[in-house]
């Protein structure tokens, strides 16, 4: 008898939610048609759902979706491939750690992206120039995470690795990786959530390449129900990636 | 019996002093050793022809021309409307993102409802929103205004949700306890209890409206420091783009830098 409730007692508030967002649009949609909201500045949410629709069909959406998770798949592997090493090495060398750890952090907190110019001169206006600005801006996350998930293994672990007398290779990928893995994790999540950002928002600045491209196109167009509809897949795709970066990170976490 | 301790063994403390100051010379050193070593390796890059020259100008035409830049009118006048955007959008949206946090985290249910949006549309690109913007506040300053305050709200709302259920029950039942009024329980009570969540939300939000506005600002804009890097992007001086985006960052890890001295919180 309590797990209906309890149940019941978790559905109320999401319903609530989902009514309220709902709700929203509806107002919206009235306001919209007996013009007390200007149709030129925000467009009806109905066209805005139908031209969900034509972005699919006419504008390619799957073929861009393509590009961008091209661009984000090479960014996310890269910084793993550079974050994690870095990492590690900042654990084994500790001078190195006090001398550059800071510096690290400082570099998660600059506006990095703002140096795409920079980039687009380098590289031109291609991907290779959105996948070395995003890498570049996720990678100090996993480097503080991959540092402070060793530094936190539990000594214990490290002293039944040094009675089995283990060589250092083996005591890193069989004692200390698996153990700072849950912390990595942790990293990998919130550097991928910086290479998101900045892969769609450098493709919407320099207007090339997938969903940042195609928002920045509809709205040159002044196409409002489709610039609109684009936003909203663009936040459709970013929460789900989310979502399942935190299922992942969820379930790795009882390893710890 | 500590202090009896530390007497005792006085040796065994300075020896510890000498250990931190020595490590804290070697971390200085080895500091040093990298800035220098990257300072000649770019040099040496630069002068060396395997690159366009201007990809990797020299240090001393960067070094000419931040000192060019911080010495002409109109960086300050640029400098002077990306702090204005900075600091309004910090304000409205500080002042947003804390009422609708103390709102979702008072109330649970409330909470429950509404907290899943905010929390899943804080890390979304809000780049993506500057079209709405424009369309809805014109291509000024308002809508880096309001594209900074949209991104600085979430961080902040979220970060003043999690502190307010974070006060410590006993506080609020001593407040009860004494029959605070609604006034003297938030002024007492909870907003003292807040004050780190809240002002840590505010210097994370602070980061992330510098980065929007300056974004905004470098897509469509006419003045402000992000134009200006778009206007030296487009007459390709390098040296000065290096220059102004190094000053930039020195701008916003100082900024940083103040918020987290009152935060009490590092970078």
């Amino acid at each position: 008898m309590a797990s209906p409730s309890l149940a019941q007692h978790r559905a109320i508030p999401i319903i609530l939610g989902a009514s309220t967002v709902i709700g929203v649009f509806v107002v919206l949609e009235v306001l919209l048609r007996i013009g007390v909201v200007n149709k030129y500045v925000v467009p009806l949410p109905s066209q805005v759902l139908l031209a969900l629709e034509r972005i699919i069909v006419e504008e390619n959406i799957f073929g861009r979706m393509r590009e961008t998770a091209y661009e984000m798949v090479v960014s996310c592997v890269m910084v793993i491939i550079l974050g994690v090493p870095i990492g590690s090495l900042l654990y084994r060398w500790r001078s190195l750690r006090q001398a550059v750890l800071d510096w690290v952090a400082a570099m998660a907190a600059a506006p990095l992206v703002l140096a795409f110019p920079l980039f687009l001169v380098m590289f031109g206006r291609s991907p290779t120039t959105v996948i070395v600005m995003s890498v570049i801006t996720g990678l100090a996350p996993i480097i503080i995470k991959t540092t402070e998930g060793l530094l936190g293994v539990r000594p214990v672990l490290i002293n039944v690795g040094r009675s089995l007398k283990l060589t250092d290779w083996q005591m890193f990928h069989m004692i200390l990786l698996p153990a700072a893995l849950p912390t990595i994790f942790s990293g990998i999540r919130l550097s991928w959530t910086f290479v998101l950002i900045s892969v769609v928002g450098i493709e919407f600045l320099i207007n090339l390449g997938g969903l940042g491209q195609l928002i920045n196109d509809l709205s040159e167009r002044y196409d409002l129900p489709g610039t609109y509809g684009a936003i909203g897949f663009v936040i459709l795709v970013s929460v789900a990636f989310f979502m399942i970066l935190e299922r992942v990170e969820t379930w790795l976490r009882p390893a710890k | 019996m500590a202090a009896t301790g530390q007497v005792k063994n006085p040796t065994a403390t300075m020896g510890w002093a000498r250990t931190g100051r020595s490590s804290m010379r070697s971390t200085n050193m080895i500091r040093a050793g990298i800035f220098f070593g990257m300072a000649i390796c770019w040099e040496a890059l630069s002068r060396s022809g395997l690159l366009f020259r201007d990809v990797v100008p020299s240090l001393f035409s960067i070094w000419a021309s931040i000192w060019k830049l911080v010495s002409s009118p109109v960086f300050y006048a640029n400098l002077q409307v990306t702090a204005w955007e900075i600091f309004a959008s910090l304000a409205i949206g500080s002042g947003l993102g804390i009422a609708v946090g103390i709102i979702l985290g008072a109330n649970r249910f409330l909470g429950a409802a509404y907290e899943p949006y905010v929390y899943y549309l804080a890390p979304t690109p809000r780049i993506i929103f500057f079209p709405v913007m424009i369309m809805w506040f014109g291509v000024g300053v308002a809508s880096k205004i309001a594209l900074g305050a949209l991104s600085c709200f979430f961080t902040v709302a979220l970060s003043t949700a999690g502190g307010m259920r974070e006060v410590d029950k006993v506080l609020i039942r001593v407040g009860r306890s004494f029959r605070a009024t609604p006034w003297q329980m938030a002024t007492k009570i909870y907003l003292p209890a807040m004050r780190a969540p809240v002002l840590n939300g505010i210097r994370l939000g602070f980061g992330t409206a510098t980065v929007t506005c300056l974004l905004a600002e470098t897509k469509l804009s006419n003045q402000g420091l992000g134009y200006m890097i778009m206007q030296i992007y487009a007459r390709f001086d390098m040296p000065s783009l290096y220059g102004l985006l190094i000053i930039v960052f020195i701008i916003a890890g100082v900024g940083n830098l103040i918020l987290g001295k009152v935060t009490g919180t590092s970078a």
